[in-house]
């Protein structure tokens, strides 16, 4: 197991790279933006994988309410961090991206301001884990984690019919897309999520042997006869 | 490829993010080693 | 043993006596809201033509700003008394007690917007080309979107560190859609558009939340 992991950080870096190489040189010139447009390839793929690792916390946090797993609460809190670091890329590229295409910084597009939402959701989670105190957290994190995810579906519900109300620019365009387009933002989602699933693996694994720590330094202070329990 | 600022901006600020998330990892994995080092030493007290 | 509504009333007619009685939490808060009110509207001063327009998130704004005052008191008297923990070991459901404190707030809650919206009214120069019992519709339906959230994540962030503002930080992302058909509906209705998609959007909103939160509010209480 232990052994696996330099294995496929170096493979996924290879992948890395080499869809980096296919998004900047092999990819197709969009005709309309230009080379801007090559932003769509790491800002897509970005979503894809923040939105699945929520939804990886959506299934951890119900498992924990069901189960009371200590593991499925570990992946609950990785899921979640993770999640919010690549959805703050999103936040960041499409801004980037609107700026030289639309001369605005911010739209409220559908897939920016849903993300966005998402994104406050999610870090509200992360405060949340951060200030209760630590018996409660997990129950607490997965009863928010549920409500967080009854809410995505009125999320888009909203900000769709607000957008057909008040229509705005959309970033990176719809209909249908050049096949070499695609096989490279397929390669990079692929990319980004090996690396994703390594991240949340050195995560998950400093997590749990955080936790194991804070216990032995629990029994070692109960079990001090200098200690303060008499 | 044409050099547009904006391109590489996006590119270079997502490994930025990811890179800085890493590096909280990577400090907190260190000062977790240096305690359980701690724990390890005979009649240490944390 | 006593039906779960009969707990409800009990719990809620209990809440209402000490609120009256104390009333310093019902005088500080109607101060608020006047405050709330007067701050908005040196702040945005719009013609009548505007005013239209902007009344319906400024009114909503100002009413979650009162609603978060009014929440973090919520279970601050509990917290005093250690009543919770009676609550957590008496055989009384957990669903009658939170639908109490829901109740409590949602009747605390509206009559703060009751004293706030005439004076917006009076100070923007609102006439409403639209129904008002829309606008009450909506005034319900939004209140409660906020409350019964609002009071699950009070009790959430009990035990918190920086519990005041805890609350708010957990409310409020969770409470865009619902701010969005509130502000948008209050707009709509106000300017004579229809805003019917909005308004069962906020009722499917109260419905679904409303089920959850009670479902889940045991778990909560007895977490730890």
């Amino acid at each position: 197991m232990k052994r696996a992991f330099p294995i496929l950080g170096v493979l996924t870096a290879i992948l890395l790279s080499y869809a980096l190489y296919q998004a900047l040189v092999a990819a197709p010139t969009e005709q309309t933006m230009g080379d801007v447009q090559r932003i769509f390839y790491y800002h897509v793929p970005s979503a894809w994988t923040a939105f699945i690792l929520f939804f990886v916390n959506f299934g951890a946090s119900v498992f924990y309410l069901i189960k009371r797993n200590a593991a499925a609460d570990i992946v609950a809190l990785v899921s979640a961090e993770v999640g919010v670091v690549f959805c703050t890329v999103v936040l960041v590229t499409g801004p980037i991206w609107a700026r030289p295409v639309w001369g605005i910084w911010w739209t409220w597009d559908m897939r920016l301001t849903s993300t966005l939402v998402l994104w406050l959701i999610y870090v509200s989670y992360l405060f949340l884990r951060r200030f209760s105190s630590s018996g409660q957290t997990p129950i607490l994190a997965a009863a928010l984690s549920v409500l967080g995810a009854l809410c995505v579906p009125f999320v888009y519900l909203s900000i769709r019919f607000f957008r057909t109300q008040h229509p705005q620019p959309v970033i990176g365009g719809g209909g249908s897309i050049d096949p070499r387009m695609l096989h490279v933002l397929l390669v990079n989602w692929l990319a980004f999520s090996c690396f994703a699933f390594l991240v949340c693996w050195s995560r998950y694994r400093l997590e749990s042997l955080q936790r194991d720590v804070d216990q032995a330094h629990a029994l070692e202070s109960l079990l001090d006869p200098r200690g303060s329990l008499r | 490829m044409s050099g547009n600022p904006y391109l590489y901006a996006a590119y270079a600020v997502t490994w930025i993010i990811h890179i800085a998330y890493l590096a909280t990892i990577v400090r907190r994995y260190a000062r977790l080693q240096r305690e359980i080092e701690e724990l390890k030493k005979p009649g240490g007290r944390s | 043993m006593t039906p779960p509504a009969g707990i409800t009333r009990a719990t809620l007619v209990k809440d209402m006596r000490l609120e009256w009685r104390s009333k310093d939490a019902i005088n500080s808060m109607l101060f608020f809201s006047l405050l709330v009110v007067v701050v908005f509207s040196f702040s945005f001063d719009p013609s009548a033509e505007e005013s239209r327009q902007i009344a319906g998130g400024l009114i909503w704004v100002a009413f979650l700003f009162a609603a978060v005052v009014a929440l973090n008191q919520t279970w601050a008297r509990e917290i005093r008394n250690q009543v919770l923990d009676a609550y957590r070991v008496s055989p009384a459901p957990a669903n009658s007690l939170f639908l109490a404190k829901t109740l409590g707030n949602f009747i605390f809650v509206s009559v703060l917007e009751a004293l706030m919206t005439p004076l917006f009214i009076a100070f923007y120069r609102l006439r409403s080309l639209g129904p008002m019992w829309q606008l009450l519709l909506v005034a319900v339906l939004g209140t409660w979107a906020l409350v019964v959230n609002g009071t699950f994540f009070a009790a959430m962030s009990l035990r918190t560190r920086s519990r005041e503002i805890m609350l708010p930080l957990l409310l409020f992302p969770i409470s865009i859609p619902a701010i969005l058909a509130m502000v948008q509906s209050t707009t709509a209705i106000l300017n004579g558009e229809g805003a019917h998609f909005w308004i069962v959007l906020l009722a499917t909103y109260d419905l679904v939340f409303t089920t959850v939160c009670l479902r889940l509010f045991e778990t909560v209480l007895n977490a730890e």
